[in-house]
């Protein structure tokens, strides 16, 4: 069972929600430390509730190439597609 | 126009020139003279040391300095080369016998750093197709040793075992011949607690995993001969490789990894840290194997453990935040705000009280301590000065008085 990217990118958001510290709109190109202001720690700490809430594993080594709300939605749907 | 390398430092170089100068910047201090292994002269002043790891107070041991000034004497300096080529003395041999006794166990490597040990060891082990999977608390050797490798990284959430299981479930699941590497440490650093190892041993091995453990922190503190939070929970027959220094309890520097797997000398021939760097000098070596051999004949640990627990329950009992419970060596005061953190390590040195300031991200939850690490060496006295101290200062800062008031204002 596959999920669709926007289906991917709805829970993502919500996910983020206690992370946007100032309510805002969050976009596919939202860049974690520049508009979300996180630190690489609080990413870290994200990466490891998006783990358990899609049931996968995000290895560590992919942390430098997610920089974007996007790009995460589009590594956890190749994640759920292997 | 080209970039300048260092700009991207500018953020971190802003916050270090915010700092106070002069004898109050935490960052630049340094020992004039060293009198013993809880005294030192700084910035002119006798000055209580109450942040080196020094354990169990080696730094100054008569029979440790006795055998390190022979071995400087009867060997010279340095041996100005890596194990593999001529940096192999006898010595170096004798350092992991006397490792393999204390351990009992088959095989051991020597280091030349404790870092070096975890950065080896770990980039090694785990290969391409292998998994490492961390505790998230991990100290930063560890997760070098990940970032230098090329295994798949996985975190699981400090201490926790039911989250190392989900990630070993899945890890499984996807790849059921995997190799796997978890790597826990004994006593974690800041906060001094252990390592739940029973549950976190059982888990890893119900999937199958290899299990490192690194004791840094609790080598010659923990366990019945001073081997570690292993042997104190019982469990060393589940460790697959114990990772350990000679910088702090044994009292100089270096590193060491032992395991009883049959292959594990291999690590000789393909640890690149192990390899391309000159051995631990001579002196250094005689006095780590001397301290093994005290460590695991002199019982130190409870006097270390009693004065961690007079530091920790004072500064309880006086009103601070406090992120330890003094059941490890460590204790440490919790401060809100970072440059209330940085003015109270300023105004203890000025006290006579080195303690360690520790900030975020070298702290978990990002919290800014004021770090002491006890040493068996230090004496009651010493202990309620260092108490007296904090109480002066807690105190100037408003801190104590803060806590003080919110209590009368709930009454």
């Amino acid at each position: 069972m596959t999920q669709n990217v926007d289906e991917i990118f709805e829970r993502i958001c919500t996910l983020l929600k206690p992370f946007n510290k100032k309510d805002i709109a969050i976009g596919k190109d939202t860049a974690f430390s520049i508009d979300l202001e996180l630190d690489s720690l609080t990413v870290m700490d994200m990466l490891s509730e998006i783990e358990d809430e899609f049931d996968i594993t995000i290895p560590l080594n992919m942390l430098p190439d997610l920089e974007t709300v996007g790009q995460f939605t589009d590594a956890v749907h190749k994640l759920l597609s292997e | 126009m080209t970039l300048d390398l260092f700009e991207k430092f500018d953020p971190i170089l802003n916050d270090y020139n915010s700092l106070p100068e002069g004898a109050e910047n935490p960052f630049t201090v340094s020992m004039e003279k060293v009198l013993s292994p809880t005294t030192a002269i700084i910035n002119g002043r006798e000055t209580i040391l109450a942040g080196t790891n020094n354990y169990m107070g080696m730094t100054f041991n008569a029979e440790c300095m006795a055998a390190a000034q022979k071995a400087l004497t009867d060997f010279g300096t340095g041996t100005t080369g890596s194990r593999v080529l001529n940096g192999t003395y006898n010595s170096h041999k004798q350092l992991e016998e006397t490792l393999k006794e204390f351990y009992d166990c088959q095989h051991a490597i020597v280091f030349s750093t404790g870092y070096q040990a975890n950065l080896g060891v770990i980039s090694t082990l785990a290969g391409p197709k292998d998994y490492v999977v961390i505790d998230t608390d991990s100290h930063a050797s560890i997760y070098d040793g990940c970032a230098m490798g090329n295994a798949t990284v996985v975190r699981f959430k400090h201490n926790d075992p039911d989250n190392l299981d989900k990630r070993l479930n899945r890890i499984r699941r996807d790849d059921p011949e995997a190799g796997i590497l978890v790597v826990l440490e004994g006593v974690y650093s800041m906060l001094g607690d252990q390592a739940p190892l029973k549950e976190l041993t059982r888990i890893s091995k119900n999937h199958n995993a290899y299990v490192l453990v690194d004791e840094a922190h609790s080598i010659g503190v923990f366990g019945e001969t001073g081997r570690g939070v292993a042997q104190e929970q019982d469990v060393e027959d589940q460790i697959d490789f114990i990772i350990g220094t000679f910088s702090k309890s044994v009292g100089t520097i270096g590193g060491y990894c032992v395991s009883n797997h049959p292959k594990f000398e291999a690590l000789r021939l393909v640890c690149r840290p192990y390899i391309f760097t000159a051995s631990l000098p001579p002196s250094v070596v005689a006095s780590a194997t001397k301290a093994l051999e005290l460590i695991a004949s002199t019982n130190l640990r409870s006097k270390l453990l009693d004065n961690s627990m007079r530091l920790n329950k004072g500064l309880c009992d006086v009103g601070f935040n406090m992120g330890t419970t003094g059941e490890s060596p460590i204790a440490a005061i919790v401060i809100d705000d970072q440059n209330t953190a940085i003015a109270f390590w300023g105004e203890m040195i000025k006290e006579g009280v080195y303690v360690n300031l520790a900030l975020p991200p070298a702290t978990p939850n990002r919290m800014n301590l004021m770090r002491c690490s006890l040493s068996a060496a230090h004496s009651f006295a010493q202990i309620d000065f260092m108490l007296e101290k904090f109480t002066l200062v807690g105190k100037r800062l408003g801190i104590l008085q803060d806590k003080v008031a919110r209590i009368q204002n709930l009454a």
